[in-house]
């Protein structure tokens, strides 16, 4: 499972909704499989519909690999706390975590396909943006 | 392990090709999909899928593209492969639709 460049590529899925993106997560498992780091995040801190930083902080974190992260987001406070969380990694950390312009759930399937045949962080994000090009 | 293959494609590097017809009821949608993709990157050769032997060729290791060529079932998927291991992998991808993705 190990690829020499350390590993795939994590995923990390933001949503306002926890049930969307533990349902986006449901779907790449059960579609992809195991072979790809995931985590999900969803809600504000009180257990709402939103996001928050630290969520999306500790599921970078889960779904590490030294091949990178890519994060799937959907509505702009999940953008911008993404790369909230992101700018607040560890420097040699940061260069590694990109947000992807796609949508979550299609663009989560097809971002862990692409990481699962040991694609480098730079063709997941290319696979995931192909839902708008 | 199939450098006899390997060499004989590599020196012609003309495109191997096969067709299959997609056997499992949703046919090409999500989850076949993803299992072809899957498939078809393990090898270096490059992979196309048609639903016609004219083409238009879809690169048949790119999800979002082959999920785009909506192959209902019944479809005769054609593929064209050309690399040193394309015989490999077209026996490769040929399994997975006579298969049904594991799913018929």
């Amino acid at each position: 499972m190990n690829n020499p460049n350390g590993g795939n590529v994590g995923i990390v899925i933001v949503s306002h909704s926890p049930k969307i993106a533990e349902g986006a997560a449901d779907m790449v498992r059960q579609m992809v499989g195991n072979a790809v780091p995931l985590a999900w995040t969803g809600g504000d801190v009180d257990g709402g519909l939103g996001t928050n930083v630290a969520g999306i902080l500790e599921a970078i974190e889960a779904a590490w690999s030294a091949a990178g992260v890519a994060v799937l987001v959907d509505l702009g406070g999940a953008e911008t706390n993404s790369e909230m969380a992101v700018e607040m990694l560890a420097e040699d950390r940061r260069a590694r975590v990109v947000v992807c312009n796609a949508p979550v759930v299609e663009g989560a399937v097809i971002a862990a396909t692409e990481s699962s045949g040991g694609s480098s962080l730079a063709a997941v994000k290319r696979s995931a943006e192909e839902f708008y090009a | 392990m199939h450098d006899a293959h390997a060499s004989r494609a590599g020196e012609t590097s003309v495109p191997l090709t096969a067709s299959a017809v997609l056997v499992n009821k949703v046919g090409l949608h999500a989850r076949p999909s993803v299992k072809l993709t899957q498939c078809a990157k393990r090898f270096a050769a490059k992979i196309e899928l048609a639903l016609s032997g004219d083409g238009p060729w879809t690169d048949a290791k790119s999800p979002v593209k082959v999920m785009r060529v909506k192959a209902p079932q019944g479809a005769t998927l054609h593929f064209r492969v050309t690399g040193p291991d394309g015989e490999v992998a077209l026996a490769a991808v040929l399994a997975l639709v006579h298969d049904g993705f594991g799913e018929a």
